[in-house]
């Protein structure tokens, strides 16, 4: 196998990997950045509603204060260092992207243009707070054209279009560097390196109904989990209320903001009943919901009474036209209605994964261990969505991703870098490194098998869906359970008919539906163990917090056991904020 | 062609649904000068490809037929 040396190799070329690529390439480090795609068609390009931050620019503000609404919105199982951390840096990460060049759009006075999100407040749970900055509604596309033209001046390495395939750790669990595989050769590739940070994105396409790009096939947990790293609070997926049934395409909040409501299938606008103040403007978990429970209550709408719509007709053409036009061209795209004469058939839709590889605020991975329940794996890191940091929790508030991209991928290659000075020599990579690598390669260059991965894909999405959507109880998640095994079993027997070198997408797809696989595991067995209501997962036969028994992270394995470990409570300098009833 | 399939998949979840449908649908009917044009759209940033797709980007010719066909059933 062809092998290259660096110092670090980074998997992911999305905000959060090219922000830490950044910080080593300047700092003169030998850096490798692979990515599935070219780096700036990473998913991290649609995101654009905006990067929150406590500058004060529309209204006065307090990092404090966004701390205290992001321990809150994570329904308390937020680590409550990492948030602070998170927050407290928030403004300088902001600062530093301007100082790279990122175009955010400005206020009059030539400061960062900021705008109000959902769970954002003043003083402590008071008034709105205006805290999201943003470069028009195209925030994410700014940040990775950004982050990689700074990238080329620093001479990062990129690896474009080569998939990692698994970690190669040593005797002792040192992470040395990882096998990839380069598309367009067709061929492996080892990348030695003394620190290995995954980046790898989201995983949302386990579900059918998912506002995820094809491309969120949760690589980098899938390798971790392989290479026996359990996964965190993996329950925890937050589901919008408005992706466009069949399609999954995000309709924006600003919709129901501008005077969209919801109706059922009786025509009623029934979230005045769930939400009797803020109605169809309550929070994302609550709006989702009430819709899932109106479908499955029978209420839905169409045939099949399987989705809820959207009303925004009444808003009138020249508001729609002016404000919403994008949502127009959605709509006449994916639902096939004008949303100026039809309403809009939504279903809520994955949207974000809370959970993912365990790691510290400085990035480390860290995993239960004789000495405690965090003890860092030596050589390795995780960053951005594929982590759990944990400062989303339960529950993610709005614009805190892109932030959280920023700060943690800064903060994991400042760690790298004492690391690398601690660490100078790379230890020898092992005879049977590379094996766990080369037998996934290798097993799909079988030719025998009846099954297909496209139907395997599709059931998966199919069961997820169903049993682990957005209301979840025993006897569903069970049966789920079940029908995954079924599904995996069929996974064994399937192969691929095209057994090209060149872009071979089929063996592309099987490796990727074989991570997707681990990650719906993960998702359903931590979802049946947790026997409360939290922030994104509702039990409806558990149907309240419980902070006695379920105030702690879940870590499943991948054998299906599962262990816990306590929330960080005490922040890093101020004091706790405590668990309290959550609502808005 | 896989190479082109591979280039299709993108980072917004509109231009995955919409590329895809059309490489199953339609690519076989194209001529070479729409293919080529096809492979020029590729290159654009996927917000502009988006713009480009719904209307709000300029583009001639080839290209035009080829987002029209892009954009219908
Ligand atoms: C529609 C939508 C809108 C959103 N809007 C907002 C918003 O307004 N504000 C906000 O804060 N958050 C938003 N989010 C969430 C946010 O965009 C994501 O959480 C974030 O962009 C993830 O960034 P990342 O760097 O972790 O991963 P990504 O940007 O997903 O990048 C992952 C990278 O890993 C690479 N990769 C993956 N697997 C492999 C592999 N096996 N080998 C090699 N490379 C690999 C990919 O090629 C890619 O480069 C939104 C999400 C969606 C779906």
């Amino acid at each position: 196998m062809e092998r290259r040396k660096f110092d670090v190799a980074i998997i992911g070329a999305g905000g959060a990997g090219m922000r830490a690529a950044l910080q080593l390439s300047s700092g003169g480090y030998n850096v490798a950045v692979l990515s599935k795609v070219f780096p700036t068609r990473s998913h991290t390009v649609a995101a654009q509603g905006g990067i929150t931050a406590a500058l004060g620019n529309v209204t006065e503000d307090n990092w404090l204060w966004h701390m205290y609404d992001t321990v809150k919105g994570s329904d308390y199982l937020g680590d409550q260092d990492a948030i602070e951390y998170l927050c407290r840096m928030g403004p300088q990460a902001v600062y530093e992207m301007e100082h790279f060049g990122l175009p955010f759009s400005r206020l009059e006075n030539g400061k960062i243009y900021q705008r109000p999100f959902g769970g954002q407040s003043r003083n402590f749970g008071g008034e709105q707070a205006t805290r999201t900055c943003a470069a028009a509604d195209r925030t994410g596309h700014a940040m990775l054209h950004t982050l990689y033209q700074r990238n080329i001046q620093a001479k990062t390495h990129f690896f474009v279009e080569y998939m990692a395939i698994d970690l190669v750790r040593d005797g002792e669990g040192r992470v040395l560097g990882v096998v990839a595989f380069d598309m367009e050769k067709g061929e492996p590739l080892l990348i030695e390196a003394r620190a290995t940070l995954l980046a790898t994105g989201g995983a949302g396409r386990i579900f059918q109904a998912s506002t995820n790009a094809f491309i969120n096939t949760g690589d980098g947990l899938g390798m971790a989990s392989r290479s026996g790293i359990p996964l965190e609070d993996m329950e925890f997926w937050q589901f919008h209320p408005t992706g466009v049934q069949g399609a999954g395409v995000l309709i924006s909040e600003g919709v129901r903001g501008e005077g969209g409501y919801l109706v059922n299938g009786n025509g009623e606008r029934f979230m005045e009943r769930y939400a009797p103040h803020a109605k169809d403007l309550a929070g994302r978990d609550v709006v989702a919901r009430a819709i899932a429970l109106e479908i499955h209550e029978g209420r839905g709408c169409g045939e099949a009474r399987d989705h809820v719509l959207l009303k925004l007709d009444h808003i009138g053409r020249e508001k729609i036209m002016a404000r919403l036009p994008g949502i127009r061209e959605i709509s006449i795209n994916f639902a096939h209605v004008d949303p100026l004469e039809a309403p809009i058939p939504v279903v809520p839709t994955v949207h974000y994964m809370m959970g993912g590889i365990p790691a510290h605020y400085r990035g480390q991975v860290v995993v239960p261990a004789r000495t405690g329940p965090e003890e860092a794996v030596q050589g390795l890191y995780a960053i951005g969505e594929c982590a759990c940091v944990s400062v989303h929790g339960a529950n993610r508030l709005g614009g805190n991703s892109l932030l959280d991209l920023l700060v943690f991928g800064r903060a994991a290659a400042d760690h790298i870098v004492e690391f690398l000075k601690e660490n100078p020599a790379s230890p020898p990579i092992p005879a049977d490194g590379t094996d766990l690598a080369r037998s996934r390669l290798a097993r799909w260059e079988r030719r025998q098998g009846s099954e297909r991965v496209a139907d395997i894909y599709r059931d998966m999405q199919r069961i997820m869906q169903a049993h682990c959507g957005v209301f979840r109880k025993a006897e569903v998640l069970e049966q789920g359970l079940v029908k995954l095994e079924e599904v995996r079993r069929r996974l064994d027997d399937a192969a691929i008919s095209d057994h090209s070198k060149v872009y071979n997408t089929a063996r592309i797809e099987a490796l990727e539906l074989e991570n997707l696989m681990e990650v719906a595991f993960a998702t359903i067995r931590s979802a049946l163990a947790r026997r409360e209501s939290r922030g994104a997962h509702a039990r409806d036969d558990y149907p309240e917090r419980n902070d006695k028994s379920w105030l702690k992270h879940t870590l499943v394995h991948r054998d299906g056991t599962i262990d816990y470990k306590p929330v960080r409570l005490k922040p890093l300098t101020v004091p706790s904020f405590p668990p309290k009833t959550r609502s808005y | 062609m896989s190479m082109i399939r591979w280039r299709s998949r993108r980072g917004m979840l509109e231009l995955d649904i919409l590329l895809s449908r059309f490489l199953e649908t339609r690519w076989e009917s194209l001529n070479e000068v729409e293919k080529n044009a096809y492979l020029g759209l590729l290159e654009y940033p996927d917000a502009e490809l988006w713009d480009i797709i719904s209307g709000r980007g300029a583009v001639h010719g080839a290209e035009k037929r080829v987002v029209e066909l892009i954009r219908t059933d």
